[in-house]
This record gives C-alpha cells, sequence and structure tokens, in this order.
C-alpha cells in the first residue's frame, strides 16, 4: 500500500514489505520481511460484554491460556524477527496477573507496548509498575460518553468513573492516552462529546472506531449499524474537526464499509504487516481469521514465530495476489486494497476468495447495503452480550451468505 | 482553516526548542537497514537529515542552534537548511510528535 507523504522527510507507515536490503552483522534471526506489528490477546476474560466485541464467538477459557513462559517467549521472538510494535490486548489483558512480566519482556526486546484496556479494574499501583517495567502507551475505551448509555452498552456499572480516573493517572503518569470511541447506532451522536471528553483527558490520540462487523459485531448488526445518513455525517463532522485539532489530537477513524465503494485494505494485507497471536498461542493473520473454517492456524506452543509467519499455510493462503479471482485478480487496485477483507467476503458470500462485498464491484455489494440500510431503518433489536454464556448459543447456527446480484 | 488558529497548536520558530517526548522512541530498525520513530499505534520513517535533525532536537538547543550545527555538516545553503529543519518540525509538531 502505499505510504501518505508528510513533508517529503516522513512517511507514516502503516504496513511494511520491504525486502532484505543486505543487512549485516544483525542478528539472523531479524527478518525484514517481518510484521510491524503483533496483536496479542493475552485473554478472552472480560469484565465487560460488549455486543460489539472483534473476539470470536467461541471465547477461549482460562484453562488454554498461554503460560507467563510461553508470552515472554513469543515477545523475545517477536523483538527478535524485526516486529517494532506490540498491543497487548484481549479480552481485558489486566485479567492476566502476570501482565507485568509479559509488559517486562516486550520492554526488553525493543518492543514499543501498547496497553489497550477497558480500566475498570486497572489500579494506581498496578499502572505505576507497569510503566517501570516499561510500558509506552495506554488505550482506553469508552463504550459512550453518557455513563448511563456506556454502562448499559458494555454491562458494567459504574465503569465510567473509573476509566475517567485512569484516564487521568495515565496523563499524570506521563503516558501518552489514546481514547478509543466504538461507534455504532446507539451513540453515534456523540461523536462530537468523544471529541470534547477526548481533550479534556488530554489525550493525545482519538480513535473514532465505527464498529467492523465481524465476531459478536456481526451477530449483533442489525443492534449496531447506522443509517448511511449518519454514517456520512459523522465522518465529514471528523474530518473537520481534524483539521481544526492538528497538532493538539491525533484523530484517527475507523468508517464501516457497508456503505463504502472501496474496500479497506484490510490489515493492510493479509500476512502484510500484522500478525495476531490468541489467549491460547494461535497466529493469525487477523483477528477474525478463524471464521475461515478451512483455514488452520499453528501455534506457538509448536513452531517458532518467524517460521509461522513466513511459512504457515495460513499466512500464505490469501499472501499476495496470486489467491485473487475475478474482478479484483485484473483489478488496478489489487495491490492497493487487496481485495479488501477475507473474513467479510467469506460472511456475506460464503467464499473467502471473493472480492470483499464492501467493493462496489463486487456482485453482492449493491445486496449488502441494501441490507445495510433496512437493518438500520428499523428499531434495534436487543444486544446479544459477549459472555461465555452467550457464546455457544450464539456460535450457531451459521448465518447463511447472501445471494449475488444476477 | 487558517495557520495557527488551532487551539494550542505548536508554531515551530527559530527560537523554539524542540524535543521529543518521551513517548516517542527513535530506534535503529536493524532487519530493515532504517531508523524509525516509533509513536502511539504509527511507526515513522525518517530518512537520514531528518534523524539528523531528530537526534539534535534536545530540549536545550533552539531551531537556529540546531540549522547551525546541520549546516556545519551539510553541503548546502544556511537558509535552505533552516527552511527544510522548519518544515520538518512543524509537520511533526502538527502531528503531535515534537513539543516544544
Amino acid at each position: 500500500m502505499s505510504p501518505t507523504k508528510t513533508n517529503g522527510h516522513f512517511e507514516t507507515l502503516v504496513v511494511d514489505d520491504e525486502p532484505t536490503a543486505g543487512v549485516s552483522g544483525a542478528s539472523p534471526a531479524l527478518c525484514a520481511r517481518a510484521p510491524v506489528g503483533l496483536l496479542a490477546e493475552l485473554t478472552h476474560r472480560c469484565p465487560l460484554q460488549c455486543s460489539y466485541c472483534s473476539n470470536p464467538l467461541e471465547l477461549e477459557r482460562v484453562n488454554q491460556e498461554l503460560t507467563t513462559a510461553e508470552w515472554v517467549s513469543v515477545m523475545d521472538q517477536a523483538g527478535a524477527m524485526g516486529i517494532l510494535q506490540v498491543h497487548l490486548s484481549g479480552g481485558e489483558p489486566t485479567a492476566r496477573k502476570d501482565l507485568e512480566d509479559i509488559v517486562s519482556a516486550a520492554s526488553k526486546s525493543g518492543l514499543y507496548t501498547n496497553l489497550i484496556t477497558a480500566a475498570v479494574t486497572l489500579t494506581r499501583p498496578r499502572l505505576e509498575e507497569l510503566v517501570k517495567r516499561g510500558l509506552d502507551h495506554v488505550q482506553i475505551s469508552f463504550q459512550d460518553v453518557d455513563a448511563e448509555n456506556a454502562e448499559r452498552i458494555g454491562a458494567y456499572p459504574g465503569a465510567t468513573q473509573k476509566k475517567l480516573d485512569v484516564a487521568r493517572l495515565v496523563t499524570e503518569l506521563g503516558l501518552p492516552l489514546t481514547i478509543n470511541a466504538p461507534i455504532h447506532r446507539q451513540n453515534i451522536h456523540n461523536v462530537p462529546r468523544y471529541i470534547e471528553l477526548a481533550l479534556k483527558l488530554g489525550a493525545q490520540r482519538l480513535e473514532v472506531a465505527h464498529v467492523q462487523y465481524y465476531g459478536w459485531a456481526y451477530l449483533n448488526r442489525a443492534a449496531l449499524i447506522p443509517t448511511y445518513e449518519q454514517t456520512v455525517g459523522s465522518i465529514e463532522f471528523v474530518e473537520r474537526e481534524r483539521e481544526r485539532l492538528k497538532g493538539v489530537l491525533t484523530i484517527d477513524m475507523v468508517v464501516p464499509d457497508y456503505y463504502a465503494k472501496r474496500p479497506k485494505p484490510c490489515m493492510g494485507g493479509w500476512g502484510k504487516g500484522f500478525m495476531n497471536i490468541t489467549p491460547a498461542g494461535k497466529v493469525l493473520p487477523c483477528h477474525a481469521a478463524e471464521t475461515i473454517k478451512h483455514l488452520s492456524f499453528d501455534n506457538v506452543k509448536d513452531r517458532k514465530l518467524l517460521d509461522i509467519w513466513l511459512n504457515s499455510d495460513a499466512f500464505n493462503a490469501f499472501r499476495g495476489t496470486e489467491w485473487m479471482k475475478e474482478p479484483c485478480r485484473s483489478c488496478a487496485f489489487r495491490e492497493i486494497d487487496w481485495g479488501g477483507c477475507r473474513c467479510q467476503a467469506m460472511a456475506i458470500t460464503g467464499d473467502a476468495r471473493n472480492t470483499d462485498p464492501a467493493c462496489a464491484l463486487s456482485p453482492y455489494h449493491g445486496e449488502m447495503v441494501v441490507l445495510a440500510r433496512a437493518e438500520a431503518a428499523k428499531e434495534p433489536p436487543s444486544f446479544v452480550y459477549r459472555n461465555p454464556r452467550n457464546a455457544p448459543s450464539a456460535a450457531k447456527p451459521e448465518p447463511r451468505p447472501l445471494v449475488p446480484a444476477e | 482553516m487558517a495557520e495557527g488558529t488551532s487551539p494550542g497548536r505548536l508554531i515551530v520558530t527559530q527560537e523554539a526548542r524542540p524535543y521529543l517526548p518521551a513517548y516517542l522512541k527513535l530506534r535503529h530498525d536493524a532487519g530493515r537497514g532504517r531508523w524509525v520513530l516509533l509513536a502511539p499505534e504509527r511507526i515513522l520513517t525518517p530518512d537520514e537529515t531528518a534523524v539528523a535533525v531528530l537526534k539534535l532536537c534536545d530540549g536545550k538547543r533552539s531551531v537556529e542552534e540546531i540549522t547551525e550545527a546541520l549546516a556545519k555538516d551539510y553541503a548546502a545553503p544556511i537558509e535552505v537548511i533552516r527552511k527544510d529543519v522548519l518544515e520538518l518540525l512543524q509537520g511533526l509538531a502538527d502531528k503531535g510528535y515534537i513539543k516544544a
């Protein structure tokens, strides 16, 4: 993908795929084609129950989770192979009592460490210790700016005050803060107030993350998807605010692609810049990859991370452009959007090799827009909250794929 | 939007004494043979000149002193270097990557 030029000296890189350029004297494990980012889902345990959770419907249990030593080894390997940033996520990563040791290992390995937390169970002593261990950045999610609605969405009474306290603590300790705003039809009216909140808390960055419809969010789509008009309105508003606030607040936006014309370059291309490790140690090209049932995934308990990245079947399944069918195969944008999202193609069309239906060139695109508009026009149904009790019934029956346009 | 109207936007001048906030890490990326500036959920790849500038951004030197130091090492007119340094630092300040 093409990096964004800023001023001729700098490029903002989202992914990296530069071939090895005569590396000398470096550790033989270093790999120029290594991913730049690693998403480490340390646990699926979470005090919140948000209905748009990106975790799979089949949540992994505590007794399946990797041990401290296994996570430490992952961090060692990640730094050695050339990964630059690690995102410690979940579930709720602070549910792991050994988070401090994992952060230490990541930091020693040279990784930029980012904690992605709901913050409701994070205490001052714990955060102070994490900072000592080398934590670089904290991202806190707010389910809404209105406390009552936020606590209904996350199903956690008292969450908002706890989040505010931790957010202030993060800046007090000198760490950069990102506010994550998961946006959907039940809070989209509050996008302007999220910006005010981020400014008030002294955040460096605000992530206006329109919900992406995978996992629990796919199941709850009708309760979540905003109308086309709401979506466009909020995007235009954020773009104006971004210009007004440059140098003060970085606003990143993830837009909902059901109303898009071009698909997103999902993960910057499959197996190109990112990898994801589940609580049990499965290594995935993206967090939703397990919805593609014919893929099998290697585990860090059995194989080295670099070997999995370079050689595993799952990572090679949709790498590059060889796997593509038409209209992707001959498309001028094939190395820009990489055909969009494989998981969305799977969910909507039943074939992961199809063009992402978010693309206007997909024969399924029109049907998907009709579906989205129809769902958004109705009253939202109740949430199916994300919790282990709902997991088994949520995982079946399989939703039926759409039928393409004639 | 007109320049400088953002609330709290840092305008980099010759007198400013820029520094990288603690959470930014300038690091050599040996595997890819380049320098990277690691930021919250961002990776920037400064070129050789930008790295030279960033290494001088210690919060003590002014932009003018940085320009003079670079003028000794690079065979370019000082006006050109000054303009480049100001542009570079303003661009970074607008992304929140430089404080002064």
